[in-house]
């Protein structure tokens, strides 16, 4: 199977810009074959967008990058996935290593009923990331000002996470990811729950975050991926139909499954 | 004319009014508003309804307000010497039922008995319909009897007219207004609405009763014993002479020392219990466990206070008692704190469990995604995020399963002893309220005495200090849950 | 950033991560821990109960001839009914003598024991046995008749392994010399186990007779009871489960009321038992024990659980059928009786039986009525009777006898609650099928 990957694969893996790769990709709940022989590459400082409509395996092919379905009892994943050239379900490899190096980003913002600090510190604290308070103080602000939000709860930061705003606290979110300082920033649908102002200020942030992290972003809609992505990923009913240049995939797309959904015929 | 006969007779005649109200709208060729049998239903209700609650009323009302006319009668002459105004009164009473029984059977004529009939003759017609008279027959207490008997013959032959006379009149008067044009479906779902806001005003009922019950006799009890000693004396000594020390204070220590150890071991047992059940456990295991674990709840106290009793409690004499496997002499009776409140325990286990097992299953998934996302264990995240989330519904539980401890009757009353003291030594009987109460109203003592009126304020304060922590623990479960609904 | 796992290979799994991989363990194991304390708990109550109260079904049993003799059962001959009646037990006594001496030659059993000491390891009911039968059939004096009757408790503990001849030594009502005795006739045949039809049919006994001891009276008054929460709390329970949940508005008295039912959930049971005896007792003047008082008081304590699990059940109905009913013109009452309340009535029944095994194990608020103290050993004769006339209920029973200080009746309390959870058991494990058969998923 490693053998066939390295065939199959256009760019090899050791390719410097790699930072994911992932070759012939099945994951199966239960009796349910929910994705299809999946290869995808994700670059280094680049926001990959996986757009398809809804139940097309989209959003579990990103719980694989970091072994979120791991949680769940009847997903069984095949396939190599790697991270910078590692096998991620290898045996060798704590899970709970990899989601710190891969942090994620969820539908909902689910800030912990904990204040603003105690949510930040969350991921510094279990992963022992610093030695002292002011390391730890350090992290925090930093993560809350690369997230954009340190200007406005840097006066509260004891005030539960869970008062802000919907905008807020996923940026409190996306803070909290980027404070075990990841590579790669997995986020799935992290505008749906938002209102549009809140959805700009996100949009504006992942933009800024790709400059450290290379980011993926699952996606309902069409406009936001456009907007913020150098590369797309369309998935349908459980297989990878086109996966290349954003502006490529919405201006000229190969597969006419692909021209159907941007053109709003499926979905 | 029995009651029950007058039961029936309403219940005839509102089966028959409900065949005539049928009759009547069928009868008439013009459309109906509503189907026949709502017109048929409203005149049977009419016919039923008012009737039997004058009639339930009524034989509620009567025995008290008779009992309290003769009451008044009874003057001190008839009181022998050591007796009361009450036990002269329960003589009245006891006499005219043997009087009617005695009347029923043929034995006597109401009508003839007078101050002229020998009092020993009568003593054992009385006998034989099952009254036995202390002493001697007061004619005085006799005279008084038979006018009881007469009143209550009165009482009886009056509900019976007011209460077929009402049924009667509700019946005429629903026949004379059915007509086609008539409402009467809505007539009909009106009172059954009544009928169902009664039933649910049963339980304000059921509280109102429990708090006045216990009341009333609170306040006997606190004008024969001095309130101060109750609350705040430091003994519990019962002396049916007369002069108790009767103090709460004693009781409720080892109420709480008790509950306390039994939450000792349910809380962090349970606790466990559900966090592997909710967040580890296969499918398999939790479809097992969890049922297993909850027959522990379904088993009755008194299985489990026989258990103490027999089994555990001897258990832990074996050793910590005199001779005992660990040779130190701690445990002299195998009745203790630690044999009821670790059987206790054992109770609450599944109370515990099961209780937090829904209210950590409550806290939303996303948390959890949130924290395993971030590269956290799952024992870190519930540790650190589920179980934080979790606290305010799981301290409701804790709350819950400590007033259920506290007010726990059967296992204290065998495993935990009589002794009412203060003392820190688990391994000594101590006493608590609900063993009290049990002992001082099942004992043999004069019901007005304060010995056995203290039970009353007794089970009041239990009431209080229950009342006060379910609502506490259940206002936090429900906000608890608001938070995440 | 000391442990940073960020310039690390993903294979090296760092220390840190390792300690916490521990600790996980541990977690896990603590959870795993509290499950197995329970369960072991669980099968400590099970293994207590069945290895201490098997033994109540089995009894030991005499069979002796008896000659029942006419010149000391009906001295003028007459055979009339009345005279005979006036023989009281101890006029029987002898006969019992007699017969053991003539089963002792019979089998060829060699003991110094005196006729009397021998007798007495029958239980001293068996005189009052012998008088019942003889009155029922007066016919039989005169004759030989095989009769079966039970071994005092302290004999019938020996052949259980309760009594020891260590644990005898200083007591009065058995001697070692009975024991050895009662070797020999267990060898010939005459005393033997059986199994004890009586525990669970019969009536109890005072407490100098343990082994004639039965819950069969008992069993009726909770029978009774349950009857009578039936009859009151389950068509009380829906009505107020119906009102609150369908027609009751938003506001200050819906509330209270709520909140109210919810309180007496948790309300001790004792304090039930309280209300019981100053209301239906005191005030209403009901008779003291009767299992119509019990079955009242139960009524209060079920009320609430029932009216719970009923309101859970007519939430579980989706609104759309509550619509399609007030679309097609039905009434909101007719839409609740005829629509909701079918579909919800498996889930009220489950509740209701739930409601009921509660109530059939309950035993703090009976003692304050006085079903505790009280020797039930009078079957009700008339349904009547069964409600009104004073009679214990089976975990009442059951208290009653541990209380007891003879051992021989804690193995009748162990007994009793096998009977007792047979009961529970059963009524369980119906509302678990009822659930499951109609459990539905909208």
């Amino acid at each position: 199977m490693k053998d066939q990957a390295m065939t199959t694969l256009e760019t090899s893996v050791t390719d410097q810009n790699n930072k994911f790769s992932a070759n012939n990709v099945d994951v199966y709940y239960g009796e349910t074959h929910a994705i299809k022989d999946v290869s995808v590459n994700i670059e280094n400082n680049t926001v990959t967008a996986f757009i398809g409509p809804s139940g097309c395996g989209k959003s579990t092919f990103l719980r694989c990058l970091n072994r979120m379905n791991d949680t769940i009892d009847i997903c069984r994943v095949t396939g190599d996935i790697r991270l910078d050239g590692e096998d991620i379900y290898n045996a060798k490899v704590d899970p709970v290593q990899l989601r710190a190096k891969v942090g994620m980003v969820f539908q909902k913002p689910n800030p912990f009923p904990k204040s603003i600090y105690d949510n930040i510190a969350y991921g510094p604290r279990i992963h022992g990331l610093f030695k002292t308070k002011a390391d730890l103080d350090g992290i925090v602000e930093n993560s809350l000002r690369r997230a954009a939000i340190w200007d406005e709860v840097k006066d509260r930061l004891d005030a539960p996470g869970t008062g802000l705003s919907g905008g807020q606290q996923q940026r409190i979110c996306i803070a909290r990811a980027i404070a075990t300082a990841p590579d790669v920033l997995l986020m799935d649908e992290p505008c749906s729950a938002l209102d549009p102002i809140a959805t700009a200020q996100v949009e504006e942030l992942i933009d800024e975050l790709r400059e450290n992290f290379s980011v993926v972003i699952v996606t309902h809609s069409m406009q936001q991926a456009a907007r913020v992505s150098q590369k797309t990923a369309f998935f349908h009913m459980g297989n990878l139909v086109e996966f290349g240049d954003t502006t490529k995939i919405f201006t000229n797309p190969e597969d006419p499954r692909t021209e159907s959904y941007i053109t709003g015929r499926i979905g | 004319m029995s009651t029950f006969t007058l039961f029936c007779l309403i219940v005839v005649l509102a089966v028959i009014g409900f065949f005539a109200g049928r009759h009547k709208v069928n009868s008439q060729s013009k459309p109906l508003h509503s189907l026949p049998r709502y017109y048929g239903t409203y005149v049977a209700l009419f016919a039923f309804i008012p009737a039997l609650l004058v009639l339930l009323v009524w034989l509620l009302a009567s025995p008290i307000f008779l009992g309290k006319t003769i009451a008044s009668q009874i003057t001190a002459d008839m009181i022998p010497e050591g007796g009361s105004a009450e036990l002269v009164l329960s003589d009245v009473s006891r006499i005219a039922q043997g009087l009617r029984a005695g009347a029923d059977n043929g034995l006597i004529l109401t009508e003839n008995i007078n101050d002229t009939v020998n009092l020993a003759v009568l003593a054992d017609v009385l006998a034989s319909s099952g009254v036995f008279l202390g002493g001697e027959l007061n004619p005085d207490v006799l005279q008084l009897a038979l006018s009881y008997t007469d009143a209550a013959a009165f009482s009886h032959f009056l509900m019976i007219c007011v209460v077929l006379g009402l049924a009667m009149a509700g019946f005429v008067f629903a026949y004379g207004r059915v007509n086609p044009e008539f409402w009467a479906r809505n007539r009909v779902e009106q009172t059954y609405l009544g009928v169902l806001i009664l039933a649910a005003g049963l339980a304000i009922l059921t509280t109102a009763g429990i708090v006045l019950s216990m009341l009333f006799e609170t306040i006997n009890f606190f004008q024969l014993h001095e309130m101060r000693d109750f609350f705040f004396g430091l003994n519990w000594a019962p002396n049916f002479h007369g002069d108790s020390e009767l103090s709460i204070l004693p009781l409720l220590w080892g109420t709480l020392y008790i509950s306390l150890v039994a939450l000792l071991v349910a809380v962090p047992v349970g606790l466990f219990a559900a966090i592997y059940l909710s967040e580890y456990a296969s499918k398999t295991v939790r479809s097992v466990a969890k049922p297993l674990l909850e027959v522990l709840a379904g088993i009755p106290t008194i299985v489990y206070g026989l258990f103490a009793l027999i089994t555990f409690g001897p258990f832990l004499k074996d050793w910590f008692g005199d001779g005992g496997f660990l040779g130190v002499n701690w445990m002299g009776d195998a009745r203790s704190v630690a044999t009821a409140g670790i059987v206790m325990g054992i109770m609450l286990i599944p109370f515990v469990s099961s209780l937090s097992d829904d209210i950590i299953n409550a806290v939303p998934q996303a948390l959890r995604d949130g924290s395993y996302g971030l590269g956290a264990t799952q024992s870190e995240t519930v540790k650190q995020v589920v179980l934080p989330a979790a606290l305010p519904g799981i301290v409701g539980a804790i709350l819950l399963a400590a007033s259920r401890a506290i007010g726990e009757t059967m296992i204290v009353v065998l495993g935990a002893g009589a002794i009412a003291r203060f003392t820190g030594n688990p391994l000594e009987a101590l006493t608590t309220i609900t063993t009290r109460i049990v002992s001082q109203l099942t004992g043999d003592g004069d019901f007005n005495s304060p010995e056995t009126l203290v039970a009353f304020a007794l089970g009041l304060t239990l009431f209080v200090i229950t009342l006060a922590l379910n609502i506490v623990a259940l206002y936090i479960v429900r906000k608890y849950r608001e938070q995440y609904e | 950033m000391t442990a940073s796992a960020k310039s690390k290979s993903l294979y090296d799994v760092s220390d840190h991560t390792k300690r916490r991989n521990a600790a996980e363990k541990r977690f896990r194991r603590y959870g795993q821990g509290a499950i197995m304390i329970g369960l072991l708990m669980l099968c400590m109550l099970v293994y207590t109960i069945v290895s201490k109260g098997t033994g109540a079904f089995q009894q030991t049993f005499v069979t002796l001839n008896v000659e029942l003799l006419e010149s000391k059962l009906d001295k003028k001959g007459n055979r009339d009914i009345e005279d005979i009646k006036k023989v009281t037990t101890f006029g029987y006594a002898p006969l019992i003598n007699t017969a053991m001496e003539a089963a002792v030659s019979d089998h060829g059993v060699q003991s110094d024991l005196k006729s009397k000491e021998m007798a007495k390891i029958i239980s001293k009911s068996a005189p009052a046995v012998m008088r019942d039968l003889v009155i029922a059939d007066p016919s039989l004096i005169g004759q030989t008749v095989e009769l079966k009757f039970l071994a005092n408790s302290w004999i019938d503990g020996y052949l259980k392994g309760r009594v020891t001849r260590d644990s005898i030594a200083n007591n009065k009502n058995v001697s070692s010399e009975q024991l050895d005795f009662v070797d020999l006739m267990v060898d010939a045949g005459v005393i033997y186990k059986g199994f004890n039809l009586n525990f669970i049919l019969g009536a109890d006994a005072s407490d100098q007779r343990p082994e004639d001891a039965g819950i069969g009276v008992a069993m009726l008054g909770s029978l009774a009871m349950m009857v009578v929460v039936l009859v009151l709390a389950l068509p009380i329970g829906v009505a107020a489960s119906i009102y609150l949940e369908e027609f009751a508005p938003k506001n200050r008295i819906t509330d209270i009321i709520e909140v109210n039912i919810a309180n007496l959930a948790a309300v001790p049971s004792i304090v039930f038992g309280i209300l019981g005896l100053a209301v239906f007792i005191n005030t209403m003047e009901l008779p003291q024990s009767a299992p119509l008082v019990g079955g009242l008081v139960l009524t209060l304590m079920t009320l609430p659980t029932i009216i719970i699990s009923t309101r859970a059940a007519l939430k579980a109905v989706p609104p759309s059928i509550r619509s399609a009913a007030l679309g097609i013109g039905a009434s909101k009452m007719q839409s609740v009786f005829h629509h909701v309340l079918p579909l919800a009535a498996p889930g009220i029944l489950t509740g209701t039986i739930i409601g009921l095994a509660q109530a059939l194990g309950e035993t703090a608020p009976l003692l304050l009525i006085g079903m505790i103290g009280y020797i039930a050993s009078n079957m009700p004769e008339t349904i009547a009777q069964g409600f009104l006339s004073p009679n214990s209920a089976m975990p009442a029973q059951i208290y009653e006898w541990a209380k007891r200080a003879d051992p021989a009746f804690y193995e009748r309390a162990w007994g009793g609650i096998i009977i007792l959870l047979v009961f529970l058991v059963t009524m369980n494990t119906i509302a678990v099928l009822l659930r499951r058969r109609f459990e539905r998923r909208w």
